[in-house]
C-alpha cells in the first residue's frame, strides 16, 4: 500500500518537474514576450563636462549621477568627480549608429528581415554579439528544421525497415543479433557521434562529393539520423511485435507469403505504433545539442541548400548561454528559442498522441 | 595562578591564530577573461610553488563576468582581454568610490591561418574586414587562385571573436557563411584541411596552417606575426591584456602577486603559456 503511494508520488514528481521546468524556461523569456525589455541605447542628454560641477547645484548633481540619497551622501567630492568624468567618456563609447535606438528584441525583428547598417538589403541575421544586438531567429529555425528533415528522411526508412524485417521475417538467430546491435547505437554518446561525423564522415563525404563545405546541414542531418534510428527502430520494433500473432498466422494460413502478411496485415494494424516512433524520433533530433554543435558548421546563414553550413536552435543555446549576462537581452533570448523548442517539441507530441489515439480507434473499428 | 595561566595560553593561542590568519590573508581571487584563465592558472601555480602560504584561486567566465565580480567585491582581481567600459567603471565608483586600477599585464597578438598550399602570403586590413563580412568571396580578388573563400570563426562568447569583430572589422558583422567554431584549435584543424579556408586565432598556436603576413595599408609591407613584431607593435592585429583591481586592495599578498606578474619571471610564464610577455618599458623593474 505504501510502495503504491510511493510510486504514485513519484510519477507526480515527474509532471512537477516538466511544470517546473517549462516554468523556469518561460520566466526567463517573459519579459521578451511581454515586449518589457529593450536592446535600445537610451537616448541620454548631452553630458555635463566635469568643469561645470559647481554650478550645479547638489540635487541637480544627484539626479544627473543617478544616485540616491543615501549613496549621494557617502561620497566624496573625489569620487563624485570621478563620476562625472565617466560621464563624459560613456558618451563617447555610445554608438552613433542610426540602429543604436532600434529595440532589438521586440518581435518585428526577430521574425522579419530588417536592413541594418552596412548592409545592402534587409536581411535576416542572428549576429547577438555586435554594437546592435541582431536577434533574428528565422536562420535558426530554419536550421533545426533543415537538419531535422535530412535526419528523419533518413533514419525514418531504415528503422522501419529493420524494425519490420526483425520483427516479422528474420529468423530467430538472425534477430537475436541485430536487435541487440541496433540498439547499441543508442550507447554511443552523442559528443562521440558528432566527433566520428566532423573527423571522418566529413573528409569521406567531401572526397566523395566534392562538397565546398566540409561540415554542414546534411552532414548534421545524417549524423542525428544515425542517433535518433535506435530510438525509432525500437519503439516500431515493439508496435510490431504487439500486433497479434494471430493475424499473422491467419494471413499465412489463407495463402499468404511472409511478406505480404508482414507488410499487408501486420505493419497496417501497427500504424499508429509507427507514427508514435516517427513523432518521437523528430523530438529527438530537434532536441539534440552535440551532434548539431559539432557537425554542422554553426553559420547562421539563411539558406535553402543542405551543403552549407547551418546552425541550430539548440546549438545556438548550447554555445552561447555561457557568456550570457544573466537576466540581460541576449540571456532572455536564449531562453525564448528554449521556449520555442519546448512548444514544438510538446505540441509535436500532443499532435502525435492524439493523431495515434484516432488511428487506434479507427483500426479496432470504434471510430 | 591557574587561571593566570591558562589566560596568558589562550593569549598566546590567540595571537597565533592571528598570526597564522594574516600570513594567510593572502587569500587572491582572480576571475575574468576566459582568454586568461590558462595564464592566470600557471601565474597561480608558479607563484604558489614560491609562496607556499597564499592560495590564489583563478575562474573564468569572461571580462564581463570578471568586471561585475569586481563590483560586488567578489574578487581581488579582474582579468581582462579588453578596456573596461564607461559602464562598468561607473559601478565601480559607485561601489568602491574610485575609479579601477588598470595593468596591462601581457601581449597577445591575433594571426590568419590558410592552407599550407593556398598561394596568397600576405593581406592588408582592409582585404581582411572584407573577406570577413562576406565582401570579398573569391581568393581570386586577393591575388590567389579561383576558388570560394571559406570563413571559419570563433562563437560569440570567445573574447577573440570580440577582439577580431571590434579591431579588425571595426564592429561590422562576419559574414552569415562564417562558420563558428569552440576554440582555436579546432578552427586551425579545419583550415589545415580546407585549401580555401581562412581563420583566424592567437599567434602563437598555429602548426599545421600557414600564418598570413598582415600589413596595415594597402601595398604597404607585409609583417610577419612573431614576438618581435607583436612586441614592438610593428604587427598591426595585437591587444593588450590586462588586470584591473580596487585600488585600496592593492596590499599584501595581493601587491606581492601582481609585482611579481609583471617582474622577469612572470612574464617568462607568459611566454611559455602562448602570448607575448610585456614590453620593457611597461614591465616592473
Amino acid at each position: 500500500m505504501i510502495a503504491e503511494k510511493l510510486i504514485f508520488a513519484i510519477s507526480l514528481t515527474a509532471i512537477a518537474m516538466v511544470f517546473l521546468i517549462f516554468l523556469f524556461v518561460g520566466r526567463e523569456a517573459l519579459p521578451i514576450f511581454a515586449g518589457n525589455i529593450s536592446s535600445a541605447a537610451n537616448q541620454e542628454s548631452q553630458p555635463i563636462p566635469v568643469a561645470e560641477m559647481d554650478r550645479l547645484s547638489p540635487e541637480q548633481l544627484r539626479s544627473y549621477l543617478n544616485l540616491t540619497q543615501t549613496e549621494f551622501k557617502e561620497m566624496d567630492r573625489e569620487t563624485l568627480q570621478a563620476l562625472m568624468e565617466v560621464r563624459v567618456d560613456a558618451a563617447k563609447e555610445d554608438s552613433t549608429d542610426r540602429d543604436a535606438l532600434v529595440n532589438t528584441v521586440a518581435w518585428r525583428y526577430l521574425i522579419r528581415p530588417y536592413q541594418w547598417t552596412d548592409y545592402d538589403k534587409p536581411v535576416y541575421v542572428w549576429q547577438p554579439v555586435s554594437k546592435i544586438h541582431k536577434y533574428n531567429i528565422i536562420p535558426l529555425v530554419v536550421g533545426s528544421l533543415k537538419t531535422t528533415l535530412v535526419a528523419l528522411l533518413f533514419a525514418v526508412p531504415v528503422s522501419l525497415g529493420a524494425a519490420i524485417y526483425v520483427s516479422q521475417l528474420a529468423r530467430p538467430t538472425v534477430k537475436e543479433w541485430i536487435k541487440p546491435a541496433v540498439e547499441m547505437l543508442s550507447a554511443v554518446p552523442s559528443v562521440v557521434l558528432g566527433a566520428f561525423a566532423a573527423i571522418v564522415l566529413a573528409s569521406a563525404l567531401q572526397s566523395l562529393f566534392g562538397l565546398q563545405y566540409r561540415l554542414n546541414a546534411g552532414l548534421a542531418g545524417l549524423a542525428l539520423g544515425i542517433s535518433s534510428i535506435p530510438i525509432i527502430f525500437s519503439i516500431a520494433e515493439d508496435a510490431l511485435t504487439s500486433v497479434p500473432r494471430s493475424f499473422t498466422q491467419g494471413a499465412l494460413a489463407l495463402g499468404a507469403s511472409r511478406w505480404s502478411a508482414a507488410w499487408q496485415i501486420v505493419v497496417p494494424a501497427a500504424i499508429p505504433g509507427l507514427f508514435a516512433a516517427v513523432v518521437l524520433g523528430f523530438g529527438r533530433c530537434i532536441g539534440e545539442t552535440m551532434v548539431v554543435l559539432i557537425a554542422s558548421g554553426n553559420a547562421a546563414a539563411l539558406s535553402a541548400s543542405l551543403l552549407e553550413p547551418t546552425r541550430t536552435i539548440t546549438a545556438t543555446i548550447a554555445a552561447e548561454l555561457g557568456e550570457t549576462v544573466v537576466g540581460g537581452h541576449h540571456y532572455r533570448m536564449l531562453f525564448v528559442l528554449g521556449t520555442l523548442l519546448f512548444v514544438v517539441t510538446f505540441l509535436t507530441n500532443v499532435v502525435g498522441d492524439v493523431v495515434m489515439h484516432r488511428l487506434k480507434n479507427r483500426l479496432e473499428g470504434r471510430s | 595562578m591557574k587561571l593566570h595561566r591558562s589566560i596568558a595560553v589562550a593569549g598566546s593561542l590567540a595571537a597565533l591564530l592571528l598570526a597564522a590568519t594574516t600570513s594567510l590573508a593572502g587569500n587572491v581571487t582572480i576571475k575574468g577573461s576566459d582568454t586568461m584563465v590558462i595564464l592566470g592558472q600557471k601565474w597561480a601555480e608558479v607563484f604558489m610553488q614560491k609562496n607556499p602560504d597564499t592560495k590564489i584561486q583563478v575562474t573564468g567566465g569572461g571580462s564581463g563576468t570578471g568586471f561585475a565580480a569586481l563590483q560586488n567585491k567578489q574578487t581581488d582581481i579582474a582579468n581582462a582581454s579588453r578596456k573596461i567600459r564607461a559602464k562598468e567603471r561607473e559601478q565601480c565608483i559607485k561601489a568602491f568610490g574610485k575609479n579601477p586600477r588598470e595593468y596591462p599585464v601581457a601581449l597577445d597578438g591575433l594571426s590568419l591561418y590558410v592552407h599550407a598550399n593556398n598561394p596568397v602570403s600576405t593581406l592588408c586590413i582592409e582585404e581582411i574586414r572584407d573577406i570577413f563580412t562576406g565582401k570579398i568571396t573569391n581568393w581570386k580578388q586577393v591575388g590567389g587562385l579561383d576558388t570560394p573563400i571559406i570563413l571559419y570563426s570563433r562563437e560569440n562568447s570567445s573574447g577573440t571573436y570580440e577582439f577580431f569583430k571590434e579591431h579588425v572589422l571595426l564592429g561590422r558583422d562576419f559574414a552569415a557563411k562564417a562558420q563558428t567554431l569552440a576554440g582555436t584549435a579546432q578552427v586551425l584543424q579545419q583550415v589545415a584541411q580546407d585549401p580555401n579556408g581562412i581563420g583566424y586565432g592567437g599567434a602563437a598556436y598555429g602548426s599545421g596552417a600557414k600564418h598570413l603576413k598582415v600589413s596595415a595599408a594597402k601595398g604597404g609591407e607585409g609583417i610577419e606575426p612573431t614576438e618581435e613584431t607583436v612586441v614592438s607593435q610593428k604587427y598591426p592585429i595585437w591587444r593588450h591584456l590586462f588586470v584591473y583591481l580596487n585600488p585600496e586592495l592593492e596590499k599584501g599578498e595581493v601587491k606581492v602577486f601582481l609585482d611579481w606578474i609583471r617582474s622577469e619571471e612572470g612574464q617568462k610564464v607568459v611566454k611559455d603559456v602562448g602570448y607575448y610577455p610585456l614590453p620593457a618599458n611597461l614591465r616592473r623593474k
